[in-house]
């Protein structure tokens, strides 16, 4: 019954002009993961990261975005699922799927989108330590 | 100038503290010893403000945390829209600074600041105390310009017809309207030009009344007189309100004789180009501009906002000073309280960094915003933004809304993610 993801996503993006989604955009959503959002970017500011401290650093201010929707360190109180308690594989697939829209989804799809690979193994392994530390 | 005579003062302060530190063989930077703990004060209690208070006790815990709010209980003006539509109650929608008191160790001081003396790092307080700060927070949310409908004031507003854009006693005198409104009454909603708090707000509110009005009052009608040409969410709105509400709901654009000449309070007629039009409720959500303090504090700049440095959400106009949530200006973020979280948060973690001496970690930023056309029919936009040399951007690709073609599952899914994303955002800003 469903449409599928990418035709979805056109029609949505068609209705507000205001985000600067283009038909290449959406395209290379498809297989190629390295090839996504971010190469459009205008002036990235962050060269890349090496030393692990900088790195655990950026984990942490992307992971932050998460607790909105998820709760303070991923631990959610009501509906929407928990982060917290995941491993860091689990956690990176399944934004790596949300991206890819191998996984369907209401919202995540559209935030996967607005992180690179690096960034979400970041993110991934930021929430997998937390779990482990406190567990 | 006044700032770095404060950056004396500190580099002064520092010097000292890092000698005593020495004798006593201590090698902690801004340690729990004596008056040597940084201290960040924060003004306002909102969604801004609150997430930066938690934020930064949870970023460093060393850092004494001050937090200056009036109001004993916050009452969000997200889901407030709820309480009209008859879905949830006020107490439901109404946030306590227990927990951070309690739980995160943030000092929180009910009270109202008077003046901030940006080159002596101080606020004072309406109690007469005045309190130092080593970097200063201010999420003082908006302010109305009562004066962009001629015939509308301030006094109107708190009597008559209530803006409910600030929630509270507000939301209270609009819900009491229309309970009272007869079956067959005019609802008219008169939503700002931008940039103003919430765009997708006025028209949630349109239809959380049409639901009330629809279960309660069926014959009665709502009008939208708008002062913009588009808004937010408009292709969902429209289509979810001629599947749940066909007929009830009236938009009319600027030009298409949305725009508001004159308000005749007395006669609760709206003056437009297409004439008159009189509601039974009238509710007008006037243009914005920073909170008051903003202004006071000296600022904001000549439209009324405030503009900061996007990596550290700290003032362009005042060192030491950072301006969160709705009174800030963040390029292609919206004025929203889960923007004004996600700014604290950022804000937060840059001050940690700061008050090391660090340059603070390029920022990653993002926005969620749910809005409910029924109980069993919701929809969201979402944003994930970046810093770049033109300030915050979207990043490409990323964001957008719900599906046009959307499924009912799927909007009764968003619905139900409505609900779940108020519990968890508000546990993780006062939790």
């Amino acid at each position: 019954m469903l449409p599928k993801k990418n035709v979805m996503l056109g029609l949505a993006f068609a209705v507000v002009p205001l985000f600067q989604a283009s038909s290449t955009v959406l395209a290379a959503d498809a297989p190629a993961p390295a090839a996504t959002p971010t190469v459009t970017a205008p002036a990235p500011v962050a060269p890349p990261i090496t030393d692990p401290v900088k790195l655990r650093e950026r984990g942490q201010i992307l992971a932050l975005s998460c607790s909105g929707c998820h709760g303070t360190d991923g631990k959610s109180a009501s509906i929407m699922p928990s982060i917290y308690g995941k491993t860091t594989g689990y956690i990176e697939s399944a934004l790596r799927d949300f991206k890819s829209g191998a996984r369907t989804s209401t919202v995540m799809s559209r935030h996967a989108k607005g992180y690179t690979d690096e960034e979400i193994h970041l993110i991934a392994e930021y929430f997998g330590n937390l779990s482990k530390k406190k567990n | 100038m006044s700032i770095s005579r404060r950056d004396f003062n500190k580099l002064l302060v520092s010097g000292v503290a890092g000698s005593a530190f020495g004798l006593f063989g201590m090698s902690g930077t801004s340690l729990a010893v004596g008056g040597a703990k940084k201290h960040v004060v924060i003004v306002g209690g909102g969604f801004g403000g609150a997430a930066t208070a938690k934020y930064l006790r949870k970023l460093d815990p060393s850092l004494a945390v001050t937090l200056i709010e009036q109001k004993l209980a916050y009452i969000t003006c997200p889901f407030s829209n709820w309480v009209l539509g008859g879905l949830k109650t006020m107490k439901e929608i109404t946030q306590t600074y227990t927990a951070l008191r309690t739980k995160h160790g943030v000092n929180v001081i009910a009270d109202r600041v008077v003046g901030v003396d940006a080159a002596k790092g101080t606020v004072k307080l309406a109690g007469g105390r005045t309190i130092g700060y080593d970097r200063l927070v201010v999420s003082p949310g908006i302010d109305f310009k009562f004066d962009s409908i001629p015939g509308y004031s301030q006094k109107i507003a708190e009597s008559k017809i209530p803006h409910a854009w600030q929630a509270g006693p507000q939301t209270l005198l609009l819900q009491r309207q229309l309970h009272a409104m007869k079956n067959g009454g005019t609802v008219v909603i008169c939503p700002p030009d931008n940039p103003f708090r919430c765009p997708p707000g006025p028209y949630e509110r349109a239809s959380l009344v049409a639901h009330y009005l629809k279960t309660h009052k069926p014959k009665s009608k709502i009008v939208i007189l708008d002062a913009k040409e588009k808004f937010s969410k408009q292709g969902l709105f429209t289509k979810g309100w001629d599947r749940l509400y066909p007929g009830m709901i009236e938009w009319r654009s600027a030009t298409g004789g949305g725009k508001v000449l004159k308000l005749d309070a007395d006669k609760m007629t709206l003056e437009t180009d297409l004439g008159g039009v009189k509601g039974d409720v009238i509710n007008i959500i006037p243009a914005q501009k920073a909170g008051k303090l903003a202004f006071d504090a000296g600022l904001t700049n000549e439209k009324g906002w405030c503009p900061v440095n996007p990596s550290s959400f700290e003032s362009t106009l005042h060192k030491g000073i950072h301006v969160v949530g709705d009174a800030c200006v963040a390029g292609a973020m919206p004025k929203s309280g889960f923007a004004a979280s996600s700014q604290g948060k950022v804000a937060a973690a840059a001050i940690v960094n700061l008050l090391r001496g660090q340059d603070p970690a390029p920022p990653s930023l993002v926005n969620t915003c749910y809005s409910l056309i029924g109980p069993k029919y919701g929809i969201s936009v979402a944003g994930v933004y970046q810093f770049s040399a033109t300030g915050i951007i979207d990043i490409p690709g990323s964001g957008g809304l719900t599906p046009a073609d959307a499924s009912d599952d799927q909007l009764e899914q968003e619905a139900l993610f409505a609900e779940g994303w108020y519990t968890n955002i508000c546990k993780d800003i006062w939790g």
